[in-house]
């Protein structure tokens, strides 16, 4: 095994794990946390990727730099609307989910 | 030898990636993210990823981790900061491994790659820099780059919009109530002038190594927090005409850099080589300036102090 | 030469910071772990950066060196107060 498909293999891994906090988790900070995982193995799945052959290829790059500044702004946007539910209804979960 | 440490390493990631799942506690989750985020950087300078590395040091486990110990925070004021236990879930865990297992077969019967090597090596002269990732982003790919900066102006004005009304006007983020003579007061005077500097060292460098308007400007909103936060200086309220002119200089230049390049008959976005060098520093420093407001923005979050009228 | 100078200080700097990490799982308190991990770790990372240094090129990797060592240094200190801080209000709030 290389060490590229070792780190596709951990990106795959984090795919698995990030969605498995999507959609087992309750409280919506840790969702956006598990989503933000996903996101960070789909890149290194790709990295890894574009990192075969001779070195690693400029384009992938690019596109995962654009992809993590993209991940961020999400991610507040993301948060701005919890903070503002929470605000309403005084919880962090989603209505059809509390106990 | 350096492929136990690659192994070593990968195993670490996963290890703290599992503890941020399944932890008890929602801080507890933030912080493990935080630590992931700085092995995953060391991961992608494994790959040979260097502008990577300094992209996910600098946002993924910067910016973000800020981002969510303040969401953690605000929630706690409202009164939601507890964790919701989550019982497992059959069906995620399933969801789960099956895409973790269709990935892993489909990275062995995935195709090599064309090499885009001599191309890219012929073209990397006429992009008017010397860094291939830099000449990707702002030239061959300009397309991306400019919409992902309408992407961040967006994400903006949709966070601006969850703003309560009798907020509307304040200081953007939550009130500081910082001890003028403490430590962190301190800390908020002496890095800010070091963190410029690395800033916008990072933003001129990136045209030829690693670095560019993405990292530069990450460090430059890191400084800009660090100095809200310690009460160095005030952050400006919502919609001040100057800030505004701030957050769409990066567009706006690329744009304009754009129809000068259809002006010059080479197409929209295209740039001609005579021109390349200058407008991609243009460019790379309007972005850089748009960037550092804009992300520096998106983590204070809206203005939460009432307003007097 | 340079690289046994290189083992020897990056593995005193290894142990420093396996004793800091013992200290922060061990130790029973907030402020004894900050004391654990800010003083055993900064050294640690002092004895690095030193037995790198003996790797680099140039003088300029050196001096790069040595300002991440003060930077970190730095930021320890400054966390290590605000976490002191806000574990000392907890207990008075308590």
């Amino acid at each position: 095994m290389t060490a590229l498909t070792l780190y596709a293999l951990t990106g795959a891994a984090l795919i698995g794990l990030g969605l498995y906090g999507l959609i087992a988790a309750r409280h919506l900070l840790r969702r956006i946390v598990a989503f933000n995982l996903l996101g960070s193995g789909l890149f290194l799945y790709l990295g890894a990727a574009g990192a075969r052959g001779d070195g690693p290829d400029p384009v992938p790059q690019a596109l995962i730099i654009t992809g993590i500044v993209v991940a961020l702004s999400a991610s507040a946007l993301a948060v701005g609307l919890l903070v503002a539910g929470a605000r309403l209804s005084g919880r962090a979960t989603l209505p059809e989910e509390a106990e | 030898m350096t492929f136990v440490l690659d192994a070593v390493l990968c195993a670490l990631i996963l290890g703290v990636a599992a503890a941020t799942i399944a932890g008890h506690g929602v801080f507890r989750a933030i912080v493990f993210f935080i630590v992931y985020g700085l092995l995953v950087a060391v991961g992608w300078v494994r790959l040979g990823a260097v502008d990577v590395a300094l992209a996910e040091a600098a946002i993924g486990a910067g910016l973000t981790g800020v981002l969510f110990l303040a969401a953690y925070g605000r929630l706690g004021r409202e009164g939601a900061g507890g964790d919701a236990p989550a019982p497992a879930h059959l069906p995620a865990a399933m969801a789960g491994l099956g895409v973790t297992c269709a990935l892993g077969w489909a990275w062995s019967a995935l195709p090599l790659p064309d090499r885009p090597g001599p191309q890219l090596a012929e073209a990397l002269p006429m992009s008017g820099v010397e860094n291939p990732v830099t000449a990707v982003l702002l030239n061959f790919r300009a397309w991306d780059t400019l919409l992902e900066s309408v992407v961040l102006l967006a994400a903006l004005t949709g966070l601006w919009m969850l703003t309560r009304d009798a907020a509307w006007g304040g200081r953007i983020g939550l009130p500081q109530h910082v001890r003028p003579d403490g430590v962190m007061a301190g800390f908020g005077r002496v890095l800010p002038p070091l963190g410029l500097l690395v800033g916008v060292y990072l933003v001129y460098i990136g045209a030829d190594r690693p670095g560019g308007a993405f990292q530069g400007g990450t460090v430059l909103a890191a400084v800009g927090l660090v100095a809200a936060l310690a009460g160095a200086v005030r952050p400006p309220r919502i919609g001040a005409t100057r800030w505004r002119a701030a957050l769409v200089a990066g567009p706006l230049v690329f744009l304009l850099a754009g129809l000068a390049g259809a002006a010059l008959g080479a197409g929209f976005l295209t740039l001609p080589p005579q021109i390349a060098g200058a407008a991609l520093f243009a460019i790379e420093v309007a972005l850089a300036a748009s960037i550092a407001v804009t992300l520096a923005f998106l983590v204070l979050g809206p203005p939460e102090e009432t307003i007097t009228r | 030469m340079a690289d046994v100078a290189t083992v020897v200080l990056t593995g005193i700097g290894l142990f420093f910071f396996l004793a800091g990490t013992a200290g922060l799982m061990r130790f029973p308190d907030t402020f004894s772990r900050l004391h654990a991990l800010t003083k055993a770790d900064n050294l640690g990372l002092g004895f690095i950066a030193l037995g790198v240094a003996f790797q680099a090129a140039t003088w300029r990797e050196v001096a790069l060196l040595a300002l991440i060592w003060a930077l970190a240094l730095l930021a320890a200190g400054t966390v290590s107060q605000l976490v002191a801080r806000a574990a000392l209000g907890e207990e008075e709030t308590r």
